[in-house]
């Protein structure tokens, strides 16, 4: 099966007071190209520094201590000098966040931002450039695009914001488009756009979509394959469908349930306690102390990924013995 | 007897557009409002719809522009005036960020005890055993009095401040959007919590939220909010019969939902919501909704009962006869 993006043993820490804190630990996944790959999990999971460390984006002031191999079409890209992950940062991989304010400059016109990468990565002249980002902002449904391209950012909406986002992520046409929470700070009826949007242009142009989220019903409308993180570690991953009605972890089990908001009685259901910070995760399965269906064994040691259905994998030593009632 | 009566409320906003040019922004635009003792009325609705503005009239953090809020029948800015602390008594508030309303130098015991200080509900001597007891309810251990906020989850910094709205023994507690800022294992832990010292102590909430699904669970009665007016109304039923205005159909269909069928056509809204500046002529809701006619651009509809519900909608009743014919009949008794 090709592959466009391989990530193996991928772990990153921080260096921080008490050493270095572990934010993601022995990640190993792929992505094909056109597929949609959804990792969800709470805060603090990891989630974000999955994605960040892909292509090289991590800042460097944070210093982290990455190892692994994140292969991009065969190509290693942990440790790439940083000219030429530059370059290819625009016309491969493209990047939207939550905040967009965080990614739009605010003294910049709406026009200048999005015709910037055209022109250094696509060696496009201004009026090119110009005509360019038009079109992209029809692509990404931004009303009356002539006029935006004069606009600042304050002028717009949230909504809007986030597609001009969209719009810059794509305009070198990158194969792989990383989301990270891309509608977490919207409203459900402008993340309801932004979702179709971001779903019809990934058909047609073909790309791959590595979509974080912390929303399980956001997974089941977008993507094809899903990863849940628990505490810096993929703890199951498998084809949506299957993962969202026979799930093996316990946690993504009660993860399940909340996002369902499953209840009885006026009560919803709860998973006790609250995610261990990375200097406090307990030896073995870090989500033992929450888990009803834990045992001794559990805190033994950390459990083996291991095949649990149809391209389902599992972290978990008690992932066969059935559904809890 | 009802707890809480908000009667046309409208809070209006001066603002400065620069040049000298000012607007108002309509925050809260005639909202009627009924509570019960012990009983929830959640108000759902998207950000800027003026959920919090509403709240924040409520539970006397500000005053409204015209309108009346009761509270067990007398006058809430009357109450305020004649005796402040009896209304702070009544009427106690959780924000969605319980950091921002917490001073983080001082400790939990402090903070969760400052009623008991201020209203004078136990002797001096009992305070830190009445401290112990409120963290308790809420789920956290004895020594959480001695911690600073910093030390605290999300979680446990909302269980806090619920546990100080708690000290005094309110009839009625404001909840504005408690668990947004939550994960979703945590939400479910803190709406729990809210159930359960409903049913102990017998407190009304006005439980804010974007969240339909969410809010199904507790809520007793609904309001649907957009642009400062109340669309749809009514009690929980509401819920399993299905809502009959165009935006409070969009707000649930809108949600991603888990286990919904594959290539199920959902209608998305079209744009943004317009400015409370400028509200739009006619039904606010007129520029996005997929129903609109002619007259929905140029008259206004009242909020009126239909179908055992009240609905701001001039095609209301179309709506229903829509909904599923046969099940509609059968939860209505209409002909
Ligand atoms: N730049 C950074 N410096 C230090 N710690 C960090 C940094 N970024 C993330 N972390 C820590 O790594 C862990 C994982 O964080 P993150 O990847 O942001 O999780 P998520 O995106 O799932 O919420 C957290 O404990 C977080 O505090
Ligand atoms: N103090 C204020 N001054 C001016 N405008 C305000 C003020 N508070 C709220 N608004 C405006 O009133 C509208 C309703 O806001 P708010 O009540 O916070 O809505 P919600 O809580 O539903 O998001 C928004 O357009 C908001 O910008
Ligand atoms: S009155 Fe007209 S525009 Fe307003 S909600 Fe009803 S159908 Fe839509
Ligand atoms: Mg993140
Ligand atoms: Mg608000």
């Amino acid at each position: 099966m090709t592959s466009l993006l391989t990530v193996k043993s991928l772990c990153v820490g921080f260096p921080g007071k008490r050493g270095v804190l572990p934010a993601v630990e022995d990640l190993d996944f792929h992505i094909a190209p056109g597929e949609t790959l959804a990792i969800v999990g709470e805060s603090g999971s990891g989630k974000s520094t999955a994605a960040l460390s892909i292509p090289g984006l991590l800042s460097r002031s944070s210093r982290p201590v990455v190892s692994g191999s994140v292969r991009f079409e065969g190509q290693e890209m942990l440790n790439m000098p940083d000219r030429k992950l530059a370059r290819m940062r625009g016309p491969d991989v493209g990047m939207i966040f939550q905040d967009p304010s965080t990614s739009l400059n605010p003294v910049f016109t709406i026009g200048r931002q999005i015709c910037e990468p055209l022109r250094t990565h696509m060696g496009l002249d201004a009026r090119a450039a110009e005509a360019r980002a038009i079109e992209l902002l029809e692509l990404v449904k931004v009303s009356a695009p002539e006029q935006r391209l004069a606009q600042y950012p304050h002028n717009l909406s949230g909504g809007m914001r986030q597609r001009v986002m969209i719009a810059i992520a794509l305009a070198c046409s990158p194969r792989l488009l990383i989301a990270d929470e891309p509608t977490t700070a919207l409203d459900v009826t402008v993340q309801a756009q932004v979702l179709r949007l971001i779903s019809g242009l990934q058909k047609s142009l073909g790309m791959a979509v590595l979509l974080i989220t912390h929303d399980l019903g956001v997974v089941w409308e977008t993507a094809d394959r899903v990863i849940v993180m628990y505490a810096g570690r993929k703890v199951e991953e498998g084809p949506v469908r299957r993962i969202l009605s026979q799930p093996s972890h316990p946690y993504t089990e009660g993860l399940l349930r909340a996002a369902r908001k499953e209840g009885r009685d006026g009560f919803l259901t709860e998973i006790p306690g609250v995610v261990p910070p990375p200097h406090q995760r307990p030896p073995g399965c870090a989500f033992e102390p929450r888990c009803a269906r834990a045992i001794a064994a559990c805190r033994a040691a950390v459990p083996a990924i291991r095949s649990t259905g149809p391209g389902q994998v599992a972290a978990c030593i008690r992932a066969e013995e059935g559904q809890p009632a | 007897m009802t707890l809480l009566k908000v009667h046309k409320l409208v809070r209006h906003f001066p603002v400065s557009r620069g040049f000298g040019s000012s607007a108002i922004v309509r925050a809260v635009d005639g909202v009627d409002l009924e509570i019960a003792p012990g009983e929830t009325l959640a108000i759902v609705g998207e950000s800027g719809c003026g959920k919090s503005s509403l709240a924040r009239c409520v539970a006397g953090l500000d005053t409204a522009t015209s309108g009346k809020v009761e509270v067990e029948g007398t006058d809430s800015a009357d109450m305020l005036t004649a005796d402040p602390m009896r209304f702070r008594r009544s009427i106690q508030m959780v924000f969605q960020d319980p950091y921002s309303s917490v001073n983080p130098r001082r400790r939990i015991g402090e903070i969760i005890g400052d009623g008991l200080r201020l209203h004078k509900l136990v002797p001096r001597a009992q305070r830190a055993e009445r401290v112990r007891e409120l963290l308790e309810q809420v789920g956290l251990a004895a020594d959480y009095a001695d911690r600073y906020p910093h030390e605290l989850s999300g979680g446990q910094r909302q269980r806090v401040s619920i546990a100080r709205a708690l000290a005094v023994n309110p009839r009625l507690i404001v909840c504005d959007e408690p668990v947004s800022a939550l994960d979703v294992s945590v939400q479910a832990q803190v709406m729990n919590l809210l159930v359960r010292l409903q049913r102990d102590h017998g407190v009304a909430y006005l439980f804010i939220s974007h969240d339909l699904a969410l809010v199904r669970h507790i809520a007793h009665k609904v309001a649907v909010m957009y642009l400062g007016q109340v669309v749809e109304s009514g009690d929980a039923a509401i819920f399993d019969q299905g809502f009959l205005h165009p935006y409070a159909q969009s707000l649930f269909d809108a949600a991603p939902r888990i286990g919904r069928p594959e290539g199920e056509e959902v209608e998305l809204l079209e744009g943004d919501v317009p400015s409370p500046i400028s509200p739009p002529s006619g039904c606010r809701f007129h520029t996005r909704c997929p129903q609109t006619i002619d007259r929905c651009k140029v008259e206004a509809p009242d909020l009126r009962p239909v179908a055992g519900r009240d609905v701001r909608c001039h095609r209301a009743e179309e709506m229903l006869a829509r909904m599923m014919p046969p099940q509609a009949e059968a939860a209505f008794g209409t002909g």
